[in-house]
């Protein structure tokens, strides 16, 4: 048995989760504290991949990113480039997913601490690169953390938009859930159970330690005050 | 030297205050809902007035003509109702943040006597103490006003006449513009040079 799928899931669930992560944050900072038209409609956009099902987003990135859909086509074009059935498209698809999870938790982290304290730094003279990173990031760490280990655990748990826009190449694009999808489908029960384990084993541990983690380190904003 | 001559709509009525003052202690003085923090959020540059004209020292920080000055290079100290200390810095941290010079920011700490909670986390010291340490940390930025946004409002009485004998001291000693937003008259009549009372935006 190759060990290729754990290696794939680990490597397209890592990238997805940073892209997430990094702008999960931009947006959810740029966007959950201003007050414009379509704000609720934007959000809802957003959030959309959360409720539909992964097939339909899948479906919806084939249509973009298949060598007839307006950005598959692009890429074609220019760069000689198809995207579709890579692990590339794995990555998109598992971004995709997760991001919600990500976005949701910033903007919550964002909104757990007293404005003013941003303001004093803005009044201190601190430029607003420095307050984010001084005083915004850190206070909303706890919240942050939170969203990249769902993230990173819902990215790697991704199947039915991978499916549907990456395939099931084995050593390209067959990351675990799909790997353990065709040893089911071929009747290969031993390696199905092998790699039911170690999925179990990844989303346990690192739902584990985030809630260690939380327990011993976060101290709320607003304790005694 | 402050001039102020601002008009702001707000949602309920429009924020329309004119005064000038030197380095005296001017105490707003209003109901709750009156626009005497607009008022000192539009001075810190945090919000932007209308129109209008504000003028520190010469330096004019807001006007018709001009892009206003950004808060950050407005240097005027701001104490929030509630304080706004860093939670996750350390005492020290939080006064060093923007402290124009650590030695005079140590003289500063010596003066309010918080020298034993500069290892401290703010969650951990009693509001009176939260006090002197953002009082401390608006002074460290060597403001040129100060702006107090009813700083003394959740301490108890005998904490709150230590602290206003130390902000007259510390103002003293200072020599800037200071601003003090209360509804306590008491509080009003004790600490100003001047007081103004404003209602629904206007000054009377």
């Amino acid at each position: 048995m190759s060990y290729s799928p754990l290696f794939l899931s680990l490597k397209i669930a890592s990238i997805a989760t940073i892209i997430v992560f990094v702008v999960g944050i931009a947006l959810a900072r740029g966007i959950s504290r201003k007050v414009f038209p379509g704000k609720s409609i934007v959000e809802s956009i957003i959030l959309l991949p959360l409720v539909l099902p992964p097939t339909v987003v899948g479906f919806g990135l084939l249509y973009l990113l298949g060598v007839n859909g307006p950005i598959g086509q692009w890429l074609l074009d220019w760069f000689e480039y198809k995207l579709v059935f890579t692990w590339v498209a794995a990555v998109i698809a598992a971004t995709v997913v997760s991001f919600p999870l990500m976005y949701q938790s910033a903007s919550a982290a964002f909104q757990n601490y007293d404005r003013n304290v941003e303001n004093a730094a803005l009044t201190m003279g601190a430029s607003r690169i420095k307050v984010f990173f001084t005083i915004s990031f850190p206070l909303a760490w706890p919240g942050l953390l939170a969203g990249l280990v769902l993230t990173f655990a819902r990215a790697l748990g991704e199947f039915g938009a991978t499916l549907m826009v990456a395939g099931n190449i084995p050593g390209a694009t067959s990351t675990i859930p799909l790997a353990i999808y065709s040893a089911v489908e071929a009747g290969r029960m031993e390696q199905a159970y092998t790699w039911v384990i170690i999925i179990i084993a990844l989303g346990f541990s690192s739902v584990l330690w985030l809630n260690w983690w939380t327990k011993r380190n976060v101290i709320s904003p607003n304790q005694n005050s | 030297m402050l001039t102020v001559d601002i008009k702001k709509t707000l949602k309920t009525f429009t924020l329309e205050l004119s005064f000038t003052m030197t380095n005296e202690v001017v105490v707003l003085f209003g109901p709750s809902g009156s626009g005497k923090t607009t008022t000192l959020q539009c001075l810190s540059g945090l919000t932007q007035p209308d129109q209008g004209l504000i003028d520190l020292n010469g330096r004019v920080l807001f006007s018709n003509r001009q892009k206003p000055v950004p808060v950050q290079k407005r240097g005027i100290g701001y104490v929030f109702q509630d304080y706004a200390l860093f939670p996750h810095m350390t005492v020290k941290k939080n006064i060093l943040y923007g402290a124009k010079n650590a030695d005079e920011a140590m003289n500063i700490v010596d003066t309010l006597g918080i020298q034993h909670l500069l290892e401290v986390y703010p969650n951990n010291i009693s509001g009176g103490e939260k006090q002197r340490v953002a009082l401390a940390r608006a002074f460290a930025t060597e403001p040129s006003l100060l702006l107090l946004d009813e700083p003394f409002s959740s301490l108890d009485e005998q904490v709150k006449q230590e602290c206003h004998r130390e902000l007259l001291r510390l103002h003293q000693k200072w020599q800037i513009p200071v601003i003090l937003v209360t509804h306590d008259y008491e509080e009003a009549e004790k600490l100003a040079d001047r007081m103004i009372h404003i209602n629904k935006g206007r000054s009377r």
